[in-house]
């Protein structure tokens, strides 16, 4: 009985510092990153946000960089996946709808054609081994055998006697429909015993722990536990996708449905201003948009 | 006598009971209105994909193939059913027989011991929130079938093994009470006969609450049917029928997992998806009738 | 004879199966805690998530998870109990009747993301009330009621029929004799049960991805007002809570602690709920003692 009494005691205090503790936190933040003083004073007004969770940490982190500075502002940021917030932005329950893919590719013609594309950063991404696979490049033929099941093992490309074990994304997939496109150039197959897996840490877990296995992942993403191949003999570097030589990325959008309000449109120039390219993206491990040398239209024209 | 009665009943007393009257009237009446409009816009979702989106529906149940973005657009569902029916099944038959044994092992064997201490324990099992379940297969159980058999690791049968110890406290309690309920006389009158412990519980025990023993299955079956996230992090998600318990797999729930938050609605591929959920709501029904009439069977 | 070996055998398996049993749990709960309790600390449970750099926290999605679940039984509790009331006591025994119970049990058995989905369609988008709290805590009494409706049902039947009746002899209405003389007798039943009701509540994710959403905005605990935005009390904010971040750490996850971030929130989340059912189990031995007056 006074165990309990004591236990609750506690929870509550922990609360209560939890809330002071939090209140600090936040001050911490506000004198560290330096608010851009440059919006103007009397922004008022709300932005709901919504859509892709690869996108929500920069534009999240963004936000309140942005709500810092403008007080009179506030930005809600929610994540349920691109589709989500393209259709939310279009059917207007949402302000900005975040999404990996063009509007054009998961909407109907004339829903999409009613969005104002804005491109904020650019995402590599790259084919990742396990560690114990000794292949370290890869051709765009050569993954197309792989990812449509003709060569299924890897002492066909002069590595080790071991099955090749495809971790691919569900066929829904914002990151899938990018690697597909422009590494493959064809759609890929679900071939029977491939594991699909949606989120980034699952792939990059499956792909480390599993003999053979191979995967792509986000450049954000890669770490020690899986081995990055080259592609086609180039480097899945940030600057060789900024230059144009290296094709496997995609632009973040954000979408807005027709022209942007003045906060909206406020807060999307924040999201370019160079602050948030050269500081939040690239810290977040995306490629500012400011940067690409190269730029890419929906149908995966390329000019320089 | 009557009429002193009658004048006791003074009206805020009339007025009280209305108002608890009315107060829980409005209060069953939105339940039935949420059930209601759950299974209106839950199947009218899942019809548009054959209504609207004009899939065949003899297709959409039996073909093997899932590819929403192929040309043409193929939307079979199969393999998904086939991987929901496999893991639950399995998860059953895996947690049927232990929770079986726990079962008598509490009501037979150690009343005292086991009403005090596997009980709770076995309670404890089912406050575990599922995500953490689905994290422990991803750690121990997904490596340990990698190591042990040929394969991935994922598949139905680690899907099935994390559901079986999920679904195990529901089989449990409902066998114990099954169990404690069985009238002495029944037990009493095997004993007086001489029959071993054994020879009354496989002889009269088993027999006379096989039918509370099933109601406990299926309702384990009906969990296991529903539960997402934690087979969807070890099954794999291949949209195909598996050659082995080892090769990665998908169930319903995973499927709508997997792609809800990526299609657009209102397109054909999200339609599908909620066609799914349908599927899935509506074998929820089918075992919640089977529930029942077994539960009728059992109090004959 | 040998039915008396067969007999040992039997009993001999179905010891070791429970022993089998316990050894699960044990290990289970054991890999969870031994994971993760090296990584709680008083700062862990305080500060907020970090998104790439070490040692974020999950404060804020403690936070959250308790006010979704304080929201959650806000609205669940009066309208299970008024329904639990009418299917006990004013519900007429006939097919109507029958057939309302089919739908209790038919809602509480509807697979968590359905009511998901169904949260999305109808409250996310239709009510446009968006990924938000409130959207959560109803999609999560849709969950709940049929459990708190059974839970009462079944408290109020177990009220012996002598008290009620003796009260309805004394010439109270019947709402008043379910009020004052009924439902305290129920409540130690009622009270375990919706405390159980509770912990499901906090573990629950699958429903709230879809419906309570995956962000949560930066809260500013000095600011109780729950109509401004940044207010840890705005029900209209999208919260992840515990469960809903487990899964986003372990999926997405990009700072280098994830995985241990991830084990100690598991923690965190089992030894919460452990807390719940030791919780219920206390109150309802309480309770009753005070209520039957043994000593």
């Amino acid at each position: 009985m006074k165990k309990m009494l004591l236990t609750t005691m506690v929870l509550v205090l922990a609360f209560a510092l939890a809330a002071c503790g939090q209140k600090n936190n936040d001050g911490n933040n506000a004198s560290s990153g330096a608010p851009s003083g440059g919006a103007a004073a009397e922004l008022k007004g709300s932005i709901l946000a919504s859509g892709s969770s690869a996108l929500l940490p920069l534009v999240e982190q963004a936000s309140k960089k942005f709500m810092d500075s403008n007080k009179g502002v506030s930005i809600q940021v929610q994540a349920g996946g691109s589709g989500t917030g393209l259709t939310q932005v279009s059917e207007g329950q949402s302000d900005i709808g975040n999404s990996d893919v063009f509007a054009e590719e998961k909407l109907d013609a004339d829903k999409a054609a009613a969005l104002v594309d804005h491109q904020v950063a650019v995402v590599g991404m790259a084919a990742v081994v396990n560690p114990d696979v000794t292949i370290d490049n890869l051709t765009k033929q050569q993954l197309v055998d792989i990812f449509t099941g003709k060569v299924t093992n890897w002492k066909d490309f002069g590595g080790g006697d071991q099955k090749i074990q495809i971790i691919n994304r569900p066929s829904s997939s914002g990151t899938r429909a990018t690697f597909e496109k422009y590494a493959l150039g064809e759609k890929s197959v679900d071939l029977p015993g491939a594991i699909q897996e949606d989120s980034s840490g699952t792939v990059r877990k499956l792909v480390g722990e599993t003999p053979g296995a191979i995967g792509y992942l986000a450049l954000s993403y890669l770490d020690d536990s899986v081995k990055t191949v080259k592609y086609e003999g180039v480097d899945a570097s940030v600057d060789n996708v900024a230059n144009g030589t290296y094709p496997v990325w995609a632009y973040e959008h954000m979408y807005t449905k027709g022209e942007p309000n003045e906060v909206s449109k406020a807060f999307l120039e924040f999201m370019l201003s160079d602050e948030v390219q050269n500081g939040d993206v690239v810290e977040l491990g995306y490629i500012p948009a400011s940067k690409m040398e190269v730029k890419r239209d929906v149908n995966g024209n390329i000019t320089k | 006598m009557a009429q002193s009665l009658e004048r006791q009943k003074a009206k805020p007393h009339l007025v009280e009971e209305w108002v608890g009257k009315i107060y829980t009237l409005i209060c069953i009446l939105f339940l039935i209105i949420t059930i209601v409009s759950l299974v209106y816009f839950v199947a009218s979702k899942g019809l548009s994909t054959f209504f609207v989106n004009h899939v065949n529906v003899a297709d959409l149940l039996t073909g093997l193939k899932w590819s929403p973005d192929g040309e043409p657009a193929l939307y079979g569902a199969l393999p998904f059913i086939f991987g929901s029916f496999s893991t639950s099944l399995l998860a059953a038959l895996i947690a049927a027989p232990l929770s079986f044994c726990a079962a008598v092992f509490m009501i037979e064997i150690a009343p005292k011991f086991g009403r005090k201490f596997l009980q709770p324990v076995i309670e404890l099992l089912a406050g575990i929130p599922s995500v953490v379940y689905g994290f422990v297969g991803l750690s121990v159980i997904v490596p340990f079938f990698r190591d042990v058999f040929p394969g991935q690791g994922v598949g139905i049968a680690a899907g099935a093994l994390v559901l079986s110890i999920m679904i195990l406290p529901t089989i449990t309690t409902i066998a114990t009470d099954a169990l404690a309920a069985l009238p002495k006389g029944l037990k009493e009158g095997s004993y007086a006969l001489g029959a071993t412990r054994w020879q009354t519980i496989y002889r009269i025990v088993l027999p006379t609450t096989l039918p509370a023993l099933m109601t406990g299955i299926v309702l384990g079956i009906a969990r296991a049917f529903g539960e997402a996230l934690a087979v969807q992090m070890v099954i794999g998600n291949a949209p195909h029928i598996p050659r082995s318990l080892f090769e990665s797999a998908s169930t319903l729930t995973s499927a709508i997992t997997l792609n809800m938050g990526n299609t657009a609605t209102g397109t054909v591929a999200n339609n599908a998806l909620w066609s799914l959920a349908l599927i899935l709501m509506l074998m929820t029904f089918v075992f919640v009738f089977i529930v029942r009439w077994l539960e009728g069977r059992s109090k004959i | 004879m040998k039915a008396k070996t067969a007999d040992k055998l039997a009993t001999s398996i179905i010891v070791a199966v429970a022993a089998f049993i316990v050894l699960i749990l044990a290990g289970l709960l054991g890999y969870i805690l031994f994971r993760g309790l090296g990584h709680i600390s008083f700062d862990f449970l305080t500060s907020a998530p970090e998104t790439i750099r070490k040692g974020g926290g999950i404060g804020p999605q403690l936070f959250n998870s308790i006010f979704l679940l304080v929201l959650t039984m806000i609205i669940t509790i009066p309208i299970g109990l008024g329904a639990g009331i009418y299917m006990s006591e004013y519900a007429p025994p006939n097919r109507i009747t029958n057939s309302i119970r089919l739908i209790v049990e038919v809602l509480s058995s509807v697979p968590s993301i359905i009511v998901g989905l169904f949260g999305l369609l109808i409250l996310v988008n239709m009510f446009g009330l968006g990924f938000s709290l409130f959207s959560g805590a109803l999609a999560l009494t849709v969950f709940n009621l049929p459990l708190m409706v059974r839970i009462t049902e079944q408290a109020l039947k177990g009220v012996p029929r002598e008290q009620k009746e003796a009260s309805l002899a004394l010439g109270l209405s019947k709402w008043k004799t379910i009020t004052s003389v009924m439902l305290p007798i129920a409540l130690p039943v009622i009270l375990t049960g919706t405390i159980l009701a509770a912990g499901r509540v906090f573990g629950e994710a699958a429903a709230l991805l879809f419906t309570a959403g995956m962000s949560s905005p930066r809260l500013d605990f000095t600011d109780w007002n729950p109509f401004s935005p940044f207010s840890p009390l705005n029900p209209f904010r999208p919260a992840e809570t515990l469960a809903v971040h487990i899964w986003k750490i372990n999926s997405e996850g990009l700072a280098p602690d994830a995985a241990q971030i991830a084990a100690g929130a598991s923690a965190v989340l089992v030894i919460t709920v452990l807390l719940f059912n030791f919780a219920a189990r206390w109150l309802g031995r309480y309770m009753h003692r005070k209520f039957t007056a043994i000593k």
